[in-house]
């Protein structure tokens, strides 16, 4: 299964990077939303399956599921929430300001060294 | 004695003062303050005469940066000294020339003294530095504060340019030489000039010597004006006369001369070394003075004569190596070439001070250096005269002045490089005395058209900006002190070669001198009918012949095209490509569009990874360890990738949502049967919410442009995507299939309950085992937050965006 998952993981980057180099604003965004689930599922991956049992103290159970990817993964997954609310909003708040979500049109003036 | 090292920066300290008194005192020109500063200094190093003059040397060390060896070292020998007393002795001449030659009133006074005992400072460093380091410091110091000072009248743009061509000029030479010095300190293991010279001798061998050779030789021809690096010297000339008088001919140029002279023990046993100061030495005196004689600036015309004069000097330098290659050399005719070489820089400081300083008065009296419009001012100003005609008739290596004499031995130095067989030499070395005579008749040519075009001849009163006068007495004190020691030289040469030139020579040949009486030299003004005399009448009878007609052959320099000059490819680098085709190469990368940027890391990044994947052999794919296939988890995976693609390719922005939000649903389904329930929980949630942002954001982000893309780009795009996926599949197969070491997880598992008391494992790592990372990532949380809240409700009111976008 790890196997499978790697293509899936590479399937995934592929799209958020074809994504992420697209010139609408919000495509960018969706992109990142793309690259994080594939980051997340590639750490999962990377963990192995093994192991029939979530990671939760049972009776009569040895064989859990490796807990430390987990709890990796669960951070990223809030900081990554965080930082793509974030670019929402400064996506939202750039329309707002320069009339425009293109980025080929956002370029730095010529004039400003 | 710490006196000697502490005398190194007394003109820095003095610096400090120099606008106090020039605010305070407003009622006395400031340059008689600094005048005291190179007086005391010349009087300090004269105490030193009597002893250094017997051979002595006088040593003092000041720790500077021990654990690294460096140290300000002041080593003051024959060579040491006779530079510090010409730079605190002309430089006491040149304060007194500038305290009349700049106006009190109209004139920064406190910036030019300033700059100008930086200088003195620096150049007293650089002669009397033992350690290479400090000499390199010193060195650079002279170029900046040389900087200052061409650019001391900084609202003229001329000034600008030339102050910036010096500076790139000779601090690139400087860089040059601190990779020499650096090279020569690993083969000696010293900074230590001294314990250098003492182990030369087994450098010879050694495959960096030669790099070294060359590097510190770049930083002495850059500094010293030698051939192509002369063309900041003439551009220097915008500067104020009493720095081109002091800077441009007595001592900033000749510390590429000290350079040469003091490395001659360390490299003269090489052949490159002889060749290259020689033969560039050489060729320097011929384009210069050929040149000389075009200028219609009387301080160009000084400008390529100092260069002219330079290169002598150091062909002299170059000829005085071979006395390391010949057996008894202390009596054979090469000893000559050192000794001329020290003697002319004497000479040359003398002579070129004084002529600077009356180019400085005719164009203080007249309002103008335009040789062409001068003329007919030797009534006028008889003084003036006097000393132009002294410093000419000695520039031109006449009698009765110093310049004949050591224009002689220069002659006689020449002609003895024919003797000399080694190398090669026997080839090329009768063109070594021809090149010397056809510089001196031209020399003697720009001599006479430099004193006799300014002073005889008609004069043009109209032409001229004011009417001419006599200097102020004051301005003329000390070139009338340097036209007599000029005089006084030719009258009294073997009292300054005795006292000054054979303890400097001793210097330079130190394995072949143990004292200064062993250089058994002579000066005398008549030595018989030698071959010398038949060619300094030679030069005489062809370049008044020469000088004569004039204007009859001047002309002809301008038929070479101005092309082919030097200036043309400095301009060239400086502007073409260091300027615009550098920024024009930049401008090919650095598009300022982001997707070009990112372009250029999605396509390094995999080429990288891959290329070390494969070169060092770590792509394996194993299935062992790799737990089965079940049938929901290939539906899971059918309709994950159904929902990227339809992201991908969604032509209006909600179906790209929705389906992204799709693949986050996905993905928690994927937690729930890969055992993860708080990460299915949590990414349900968050999933959730994101798709409400999304969708929020929706209604404020314009609809997607149906703009088609270049088909090239969109396959690049294609390219690069495809690229970084398959180097993520690559290196997570390869990850999994050769796993190092087992997870710590097992310790997890069993201390769990017993020592933190609880029973969700990923949650008690969340906050007791790494409870950092969660008070960070809560961090992180509350800071997007502010972020976001800060990014909508702050707006700069209407009038700061303006000022703003002006």
């Amino acid at each position: 299964m790890e196997i499978v998952m790697a293509f899936v993981c590479g399937f995934l980057f592929m799209s958020a990077i074809y994504l992420i180099l697209s010139r609408s604003l919000l495509r960018i965004i969706i992109g990142t939303g793309l690259l994080s689930h594939g980051a997340h599922l590639l750490i999962l991956t990377m963990g192995g399956f093994g192991g029939e049992n979530p990671p939760v103290l049972a009776d009569g159970v040895t064989e859990y599921v490796d807990p430390l990817p987990q709890a990796l993964i669960l951070t990223a997954i809030v900081i990554s929430f965080g930082v793509t609310a974030f670019f929402l909003v400064l996506a939202y708040r750039s329309y707002h300001e320069l009339k425009t979500d293109d980025m080929t049109l956002m370029k730095g003036s010529e004039e400003i060294d | 004695m710490l006196l000697q090292v502490v005398c190194l920066f007394i003109p820095l300290i003095a610096a400090i003062f120099m606008p106090f008194l020039f605010k305070k005192i407003r009622n006395i020109h400031t340059g008689w303050f600094v005048l005291f500063v190179p007086l005391f200094l010349a009087i300090y190093y004269a105490t030193f005469v009597p002893s250094i003059s017997k051979g002595e040397t006088a040593v003092v060390q000041f720790d500077w940066i021990p654990s690294l060896g460096i140290s300000f070292v002041s080593y003051i020998d024959g060579l040491s000294l006779l530079f510090s007393l010409l730079i605190s002795g002309i430089g006491a001449l040149v304060v007194l020339y500038s305290i009349f030659y700049l106006n009190r009133k109209k004139e920064q006074l406190h910036n030019f003294y300033i700059y100008l005992l930086i200088f003195m400072s620096a150049m007293l460093g650089v002669v009397q530095s033992d350690n290479m380091i400090t000499l390199y410091l010193f060195w650079e110091l002279t170029s900046i504060s040389s900087f200052l000072l061409i650019g001391y009248w900084y609202n003229r743009d001329k000034s600008r340019f030339g102050a910036l061509k010096s500076m790139m000029i000779t601090v690139a030479g400087g860089m040059m030489m601190l990779g020499g010095f650096v090279l020569l300190s690993l083969m000696g293991g010293t900074f230590s000039i001294r314990s250098i010279i003492e182990q030369a001798p087994l450098f010879a061998t050694n495959d960096t010597f030669v790099i070294a050779l060359v590097l510190i030789l770049l930083g002495a021809f850059t500094k010293s004006a030698q051939f192509p690096f002369y063309i900041w010297l003439p551009d220097a000339m915008e500067a104020p006369t009493p720095v081109s008088a002091y800077l441009h001919s007595a001592t900033m140029v000749k510390a590429g001369i000290y350079l040469v002279a003091r490395f001659t023990p360390v490299f003269a046993l090489s052949e490159v070394w002889i060749w290259l100061v020689a033969g560039i030495g050489l060729l320097t005196l011929f384009w210069g003075s050929f040149f000389a004689v075009k200028q219609t600036d009387l301080k160009g015309i000084l400008a390529f004569s100092t260069v002219s004069q330079l290169g002598l000097i150091m062909s002299l330098l170059g000829v005085g190596a071979i006395a390391y290659h010949v057996n008894d050399a202390a009596d054979t005719v090469f000893k000559y070439a050192s000794f001329a070489a020290i003697f002319h820089l004497i000479n040359h400081a003398t002579f070129k001070g004084s002529l600077f300083m009356i180019a400085g008065i005719v164009d203080h009296e007249t309002g103008t250096r335009d040789i062409r419009k001068l003329g007919g001012l030797m009534s006028i100003m008889p003084v003036s005269f006097t000393v132009a005609l002294i410093g000419s008739f000695s520039m031109a290596g006449l009698p009765p002045f110093n310049g004949f004499l050591s224009k002689e031995m220069f002659l006689t130095a020449m002609l003895s490089v024919t003797e000399f067989d080694l190398f090669n030499f026997s080839t090329w070395a009768p063109l070594f005395p021809i090149i010397a005579w056809v510089a001196s008749v031209f020399t003697f040519v720009y001599s006479f058209y430099f004193v006799f075009k300014t002073f005889t001849g008609k004069l043009q009163e109209n032409e001229l900006p004011t009417k001419p006068h006599e200097a102020p007495i004051g301005m003329l004190i000390s070139p009338v002190i340097l036209a007599s020691l000029v005089v006084t030289i030719f009258f009294i040469p073997n009292l300054v070669t005795d006292t000054f030139v054979k303890p400097a020579v001793m210097a330079i040949q130190p394995f072949l001198y143990s004292s200064p009486e062993d250089v058994h030299i002579h000066v005398s003004a008549w030595h018989g009918f030698s071959p010398e005399l038949w060619m300094t009448l030679g030069i005489i009878v062809v370049g008044l012949l020469l000088f004569v007609t004039l204007s009859k052959w001047q002309k002809y320099y301008n038929t070479l095209p101005e092309q082919f000059t030097l200036n043309r490819l400095y301009d060239f680098t400086v502007n073409e490509l260091l300027g615009s085709w550098m920024t024009r190469f930049s401008g090919l990368y650095m598009t300022g569009s982001i997707r070009n940027y990112l372009g250029y890391m999605f396509t390094a990044i995999p080429i990288i990874v891959i290329a070390t994947l494969f070169i060092k052999n770590a792509f394996v794919v194993s299935f062992e360890g790799a737990s089965p296939i079940h049938l929901y988890q290939i539906i899971l995976i059918f309709v994950l990738v159904i929902g990227t693609i339809t992201t991908v390719y969604a032509r209006s922005r909600i179906t790209s949502i929705i389906a992204l939000g799709a693949v986050g649903y996905t993905v928690s389904l994927f937690f729930v049967i890969f055992n993860a329930p708080d990460l299915a929980l949590t990414q349900l949630v968050i999933e959730t919410i994101s798709v409400a942002l999304f969708l929020l954001a929706f209604y404020h982000l314009p609809k997607f442009q149906k703009v088609e893309e270049r088909t090239r780009f969109k396959f690049g795009r294609v390219f690069i995507s495809v690229g970084v996926g398959v180097m993520v599949t690559l290196v997570a197969l390869s990850a999994h299939s050769q796993k190092l070491v087992t997870s710590i997880a097992e310790y997890y598992k069993e201390t769990v309950y017993s020592l933190a008391g609880g029973g969700n494992i990923v949650n008690v790592i969340l906050v007791d085992y790494r409870g950092f990372d969660t008070l960070f990532e809560i961090a992180v949380l509350a800071i997007a937050g502010i972020a976001i809240y800060g990014m909508i409700k702050l707006r700069m009111s209407r009038k700061e965006k303006n000022h703003e976008s002006k």
